[in-house]
Parts: structure tokens; C-alpha cells; sequence
């Protein structure tokens, strides 16, 4: 179609000619502090707080999947293929679904339960956000379609933001069709800058770090 | 000025309820922009700006490089490519792979770019079911309007208008309060979501190392969008590109701090291609439509290139006296505020709306909050250089501009100056610091009178400083 032609008048306004090398990109220095754990730990809570999501710490797995069990209590969830998930013994709790790996299935259990559950591949302490990597372990749909999230997160994923997720993880895509950064629960306001949560998105959304 | 401008213009400066509307929704995005750019939270944000400023200098300077490293990219994760240069183009592309897939319902995410083209209208125009389904976008999809602001589109919508349009359009209990409207949206629009053969959305950034699309965003419809259907089509100008994925890093910090005043936004999508093997959910097919519809015409032009730098955030607007009281369906094309007022006329042609790159003080609020640094004002100046010069070719100005060189003759020659000015101090009233108010009688005529209307003259002196000077 329009593929050539716009080519050939981007070049020609441009001055360049096909092919033509281009200079360096400019340097983008990216800074990655000095951070305590305790102290990213404390960030991280005390930003997804301030989103109105909810931030916990258990010292143990047992503990995590304790706190998980009590918050899912006769309600319905589905949890993600994610090892630490099943390692913290949470994949196996009554009324969990997990397991699935078909997208039919996959979305139909997500649009009916009330609480998705995931881990997360790292999570970013400066803004209070986790970092969601689809691939057999997560999908797209378990921190998306159910009105609750729960994350679970041990806390030597806790990076110090933005810069440091990029230091480590230049090339997200030779990973992963989808990466998917998620800061507090789904918000809108559109109606006179009234906010609401929980538009699409979930409106809750629980960060439990581990140990 | 066009009539339509103008009768734009007076009708929103009448209207009282709007003028507050949108004093107080732009003046609260303005502040929380303030809170999270100062200095002690975000202390290299100016750092942040330059840097922007320069990737996007040099993306836009080697676009041709960039746009076939992102189609090269694209293309070896299993995604495809297509170039348009117009609104039918894109609108064919997808009412053709719409008809060879059997598609019918489509739901689209937020997208600027789209409202460009039309995109919605088109569609429908052939059958197909296109639902907005940002909240704002879908009320005023269902309103039959176009966005009041890049990011807040509804944002002259009270919740009474939204029940009224709730009521009518999905015959549903009226509601009022903003919780349980939003709540009505979700359900109608999860139907929505869940049956959809195709998501359509816009993208923040393409990036070409990556050969991937981000999209920002709150609600969690893009997320929607782009993961449920089977088909996900990202709709971008050619401008959008970046060169590295990690250049996100700067441009991420800056793009939510200055639309709403967030850190992030709740939702940061990085997609790239369609699902892969192993992968359990997402687009089964992935497309992204690369857009000129004009942007190439911005590109000889060094300085005006500039104007495609632009990541949408809307923080012009805000900060913008004119907005603010003039609001966005004044301006005449989708894109309201400073930066419509510099990219409306280089799409559109200056003829469009003439009296466009008039319609600002140059106060230079907007440069100054821009998080790429585009010097709007001088955009501005550039672009009414242009319209004079069109307007002097097609004749239009003949008196403006007698009037001009009458003037210049006056000032360049010194007693034809004092002349005139004694005359014009017997004609207007003297007084004592005081403005005029109503200007005589005898200057109130022909092209001067509709100028002299809404301005004002100080009072004439006594003397001239140029008497007082001779008599010192």
C-alpha cells in the first residue's frame, strides 16, 4: 500500500537517503541508587498505601499462604501457573483454580471469580508497582479480569524503580509478548474528576511481600 | 476568524457552568503536575526533560531509520506492519480484515490518533459495531461528541449530563452518583470485551528496538482491549517511534507526571507481537498502522518539526489561559489547546482556521510545561508568519497592510510622528490615568472599530514626552 510512498517522503523532507546510517542515539544515563531491602520494602508499602491498594509483609511462605487462605474464605479465586505460587503451597488451597493453560477456559474462570492471584517477576519500590512478565508462568487475564489482585512477591524482587528494571532488562521483548507494569488499583475519573476505582481493572489490589 | 471560531468561542464564554467545569478540572490536573515535577520529588526532572527532547530530536531526524527497525522488529515476532497515508486507508485495512475474519463487534481503547480519522464513524458507516470503552470516551460516543481534552475527554460533562446520556442511549435506572454510573460502564462494557473479535487501540510509544507498542492508561480498558480479543490492531502516527526500549525509562517518568500528576499510571502495557508459544492468553494476530495523514508535511521545516515531538499529555492545556477559557470544542479539529493550535494548521493547512495561531498571548505557559520541551510559542509566531504570507497571496489583506506601512512611514519619520500624535491626543480625551473606555468617535470606524472593540487606550497625556523633553 502507502508503505514506499511514505518512506520516500519521509526521506525526502528529511534530507536522507535510504539506507543511510544514523547517529548515536544520545546516552540515556540510567540511575540505579543504593537501596537497603528494609528500605525498599518500607517504599513499597507506604506507595501502594497511598494508591489505596493494600500492602502487607509475612516473614515466611507458610505465612504468605496463611494471609492468602484468610483473604480468600469463601470466595472463589483462580491463581496463575506461577511456581512460587505453588511453592508457597497456595496453588493447592480450597477454592483456588489454577493450572490452566487453555485461553477459553482461562478467561471464562476469570470473568467469574472474585479474587486473581499471582506472583509478580519484579516489583518497582519507588512507585509501588509490580511488574507482570506474560508467559507460562503469568498470564494477562488473572490480574485483569477478577474485581480483587493478590500478588505475591518475595522481596528480593523489590527493585528500586524504573531505571533499575531497565538496567537489568534491556530487551523485554526477547521475553515476552506482553509486560505489563500495573501501580495500584484500576481508577478512573472521567465523571468530574471524581475518582472511582475498579473501572475494568480491578479495584483492589493486595501486595504481599514475602520474608 | 472563522463564524463558526467565533460563535465557538462566545458561546462556551457565556455558558457558566462550563466556564467553571473546566477551570476547575484543568486548574486541579495543573496543580498535582506541580506537585510531582518539583524540585524534592523529582529532583532531575528538568534532566528528564532535556533528554526527552533530544531522543525525540533524533528519532524524528532519522524517522526513516527508525520506522523500518520497528517494521523489521515487528515483523520477527510475528506482527505485521501497515503503512496508511489517510483515514480511508486505515479504515479500509480494518473493514478488510474485519470481512475476511467474519468480525463484527470491535472494542477500542483511547486513542487520539483514531479520533483523527474518524475511525468509529467509518466503521459503523459498514455495519461493524465499534465500542469506546474508556469511561470517558464512551460517554461521548454515546453522545455522538469529540473529546473535550487529550486526556480527560469528558471533562465538560457534569454526572447529571452522563445519567441523562446513561438513561437515554442504555435504558437503564437513572443514576447520579459517579461510583454507580462507572459501574453501569463496566458491566455493559465487559459484555463487551468478553464477546469482541478485534481490540483497536493507540500507542503511547513504538518502540523500534523492540518492535513494540506501550500504552498508558488507568482504567484498564487498553489492558482489555489488547489481551481478550484475538485480534489486537495498534492505530499510531508515524511520529510515535523511539529507538530503545529502555528509553522508556525517561519518557515514562515524565508522561503521567504531566498529564494527571501521577508517578506511573496504573497501567503500563509493553506489547510486542502476538502471543507466543507457551504463553497462555493474548491476540492471536497483532497489527500495528503506521499513520502519515499529514505528518509528513511537518517534517522539512527544522524548527516546526519540532511540533511532532508531542507525547500527548495535555499539560498545554491545562496550563493555558486560552484553553481555560475557551475550552476544547472551540477549536476546530480534535486536538484543542497550544499544540492544537500548532499541529491543526500544519495538518490541515493554514487556510483552515486562520485566526488558529492568534488565539494565544504568548504568555509561554505552554513551552514551559512541556514535557519535551517543544517551543510552542515560537511555533506559533512561525505559523502566523504563514498565515499573513498566504493571506497576502491570495490578496485578503490589502488594508492591514496599508495600515502597517502608513505606520511605519509615520514612526521613521520624526514630525510627521509628532504631528499625529497631536492630532490623535486633540481627538481622544485627556485624563488622569484613566482608560478611555469608548474610543471617539472619529477612530471608531471600518477595520479599526472591530479592533478598537475589545481593546482599550490609555487616556492621552497633556504633553508629549517629546515637549517635555524641548522644555526641560
Amino acid at each position: 500500500m502507502s508503505r514506499d510512498n511514505i518512506l520516500h517522503k519521509v526521506r525526502t523532507a528529511l534530507g536522507r537517503s535510504a539506507g543511510q546510517a544514523v547517529a548515536d542515539v544520545p546516552p540515556v544515563r540510567l540511575r540505579v541508587p543504593e537501596a537497603a531491602m528494609e528500605d525498599r520494602i518500607a517504599l513499597m508499602r507506604s506507595r501502594v498505601e497511598a494508591l489505596a491498594g493494600k500492602a502487607v509483609r509475612v516473614p515466611t511462605m507458610d505465612a504468605a499462604c496463611e494471609f492468602v487462605a484468610a483473604a480468600i474464605a469463601g470466595k472463589t479465586a483462580v491463581a496463575s501457573n506461577a511456581p512460587y505460587l505453588e511453592e508457597c503451597g497456595i496453588a493447592r488451597l480450597p477454592g483456588v483454580r489454577t493450572g490452566i493453560r487453555e485461553v477459553g477456559e482461562l478467561t471464562a474462570v476469570c470473568a467469574q471469580v472474585d479474587i486473581g492471584i499471582t506472583s509478580a517477576d519484579y516489583a518497582l519500590s519507588d512507585t509501588g508497582t509490580l511488574v507482570m512478565i506474560a508467559g507460562p508462568a503469568e498470564s494477562r487475564l488473572v490480574s485483569l479480569l477478577p474485581p480483587a489482585h493478590i500478588a505475591v512477591v518475595p522481596r528480593e524482587r523489590i527493585l528500586t524503580g524504573l531505571d533499575e528494571l531497565f538496567t537489568i532488562l534491556p530487551n523485554p521483548a526477547a521475553q515476552t509478548s506482553s509486560m505489563v507494569l500495573i501501580t495500584g488499583p484500576s481508577r478512573t475519573a472521567d465523571i468530574e474528576q471524581i475518582l472511582v476505582r475498579g473501572v475494568h481493572g480491578p479495584g483492589q489490589v493486595t501486595v504481599v511481600i514475602v520474608g | 476568524m472563522s463564524v463558526e471560531f467565533d460563535r465557538k468561542i462566545h458561546d462556551t464564554l457565556a455558558d457558566a457552568n462550563l466556564q467553571l467545569a473546566i477551570y476547575t478540572a484543568t486548574g486541579r490536573l495543573k496543580e498535582k503536575r506541580i506537585e510531582v515535577t518539583a524540585d524534592n520529588v523529582l529532583p532531575d526532572y528538568q534532566e528528564l526533560r532535556t533528554q526527552a527532547h533530544a531522543l525525540k530530536q533524533h528519532a524524528i531526524d532519522n524517522l526513516d531509520h527508525y520506522l523500518e527497525e520497528f517494521e523489521r522488529n515487528v515483523e520477527a515476532y510475528g506482527g505485521k506492519v501497515v503503512y496508511c497515508k489517510d483515514a480511508t486507508e486505515v479504515s479500509d485495512f480494518v473493514l478488510d480484515l474485519a470481512k475476511r475474519r467474519g468480525s463484527k463487534l470491535i472494542v477500542k481503547s483511547k486513542s487520539m490518533t483514531t479520533e483523527e480519522v474518524d475511525l468509529n464513524e467509518r466503521l459503523e458507516h459498514h455495519g461493524l459495531e465499534s465500542v469506546e470503552t474508556d469511561l470517558g470516551e464512551y460517554i461521548l460516543q454515546l453522545a455522538h461528541e469529540k473529546p473535550y481534552h487529550i486526556v480527560a475527554p469528558a471533562l465538560h460533562k457534569t454526572r447529571y449530563d452522563v445519567a441523562d446520556i446513561f438513561t437515554k442511549e442504555l435504558h437503564v435506572a437513572r443514576e447520579t452518583v459517579p461510583e454507580k454510573l462507572t459501574l453501569i460502564a463496566r458491566g455493559v462494557l465487559r459484555e463487551k470485551f468478553l464477546k469482541a473479535d478485534i481490540g483497536i487501540s493507540g500507542a503511547n510509544f513504538l518502540i523500534a528496538d523492540s518492535g513494540a507498542v506501550a500504552l498508558i492508561e488507568n482504567e484498564g480498558n487498553a489492558r482489555l482491549t489488547t489481551s481478550a480479543p484475538k485480534i489486537h490492531i495498534a492505530v499510531a502516527g508515524i511520529e510515535k517511534v523511539i529507538p530503545r526500549a529502555r528509553d522508556l525509562a525517561v519518557f515514562l517518568k515524565l508522561l503521567a507526571r504531566s498529564a494527571t500528576g501521577q508517578l506511573l499510571s496504573v497501567y503500563t502495557s509493553f506489547l510486542a507481537g502476538p502471543r507466543r508459544v507457551g504463553e497462555v492468553d493474548g491476540p492471536e494476530e497483532f497489527y500495528v498502522v503506521l499513520l502519515d495523514n499529514g505528518r509528513t508535511k511537518l517534517l522539512p521545516d527544522r524548527s516546526k518539526r519540532e511540533s511532532l515531538y508531542c507525547i500527548r499529555c495535555g499539560a498545554c492545556l491545562n496550563a493555558c489561559p486560552v484553553y481555560r477559557k475557551i475550552g476544547g470544542h472551540s477549536f476546530p479539529w480534535v486536538y484543542s489547546g497550544p499544540i492544537g493550535a500548532i499541529i491543526t494548521p500544519q495538518f490541515m493547512g493554514v487556510s483552515h482556521e486562520p485566526a488558529l495561531p492568534f488565539a494565544s498571548s504568548l504568555c509561554g505557559a505552554c513551552g514551559e510545561v512541556c514535557p519535551v520541551k517543544i517551543d510552542i510559542p515560537k511555533v506559533l509566531l512561525e505559523l502566523r508568519s504563514d498565515v499573513k504570507k498566504s493571506e497576502a497571496r491570495e490578496g485578503q489583506n490589502r488594508i492591514e497592510k496599508l495600515a502597517f506601512r502608513i505606520f511605519a512611514w509615520v514612526m521613521t519619520h520624526p514630525r510627521v510622528y509628532e504631528l499625529a500624535g497631536r492630532m490623535a491626543a486633540s481627538m481622544a480625551p485627556a485624563g488622569d490615568g484613566k482608560w478611555i473606555g469608548s474610543v471617539p468617535a472619529p477612530l471608531s470606524v471600518g477595520p479599526l472599530k472591530a479592533w478598537l472593540s475589545e481593546r482599550d487606550l490609555p487616556p492621552s497625556p497633556s504633553k508629549s514626552f517629546r515637549e517635555m523633553w524641548r522644555n526641560r
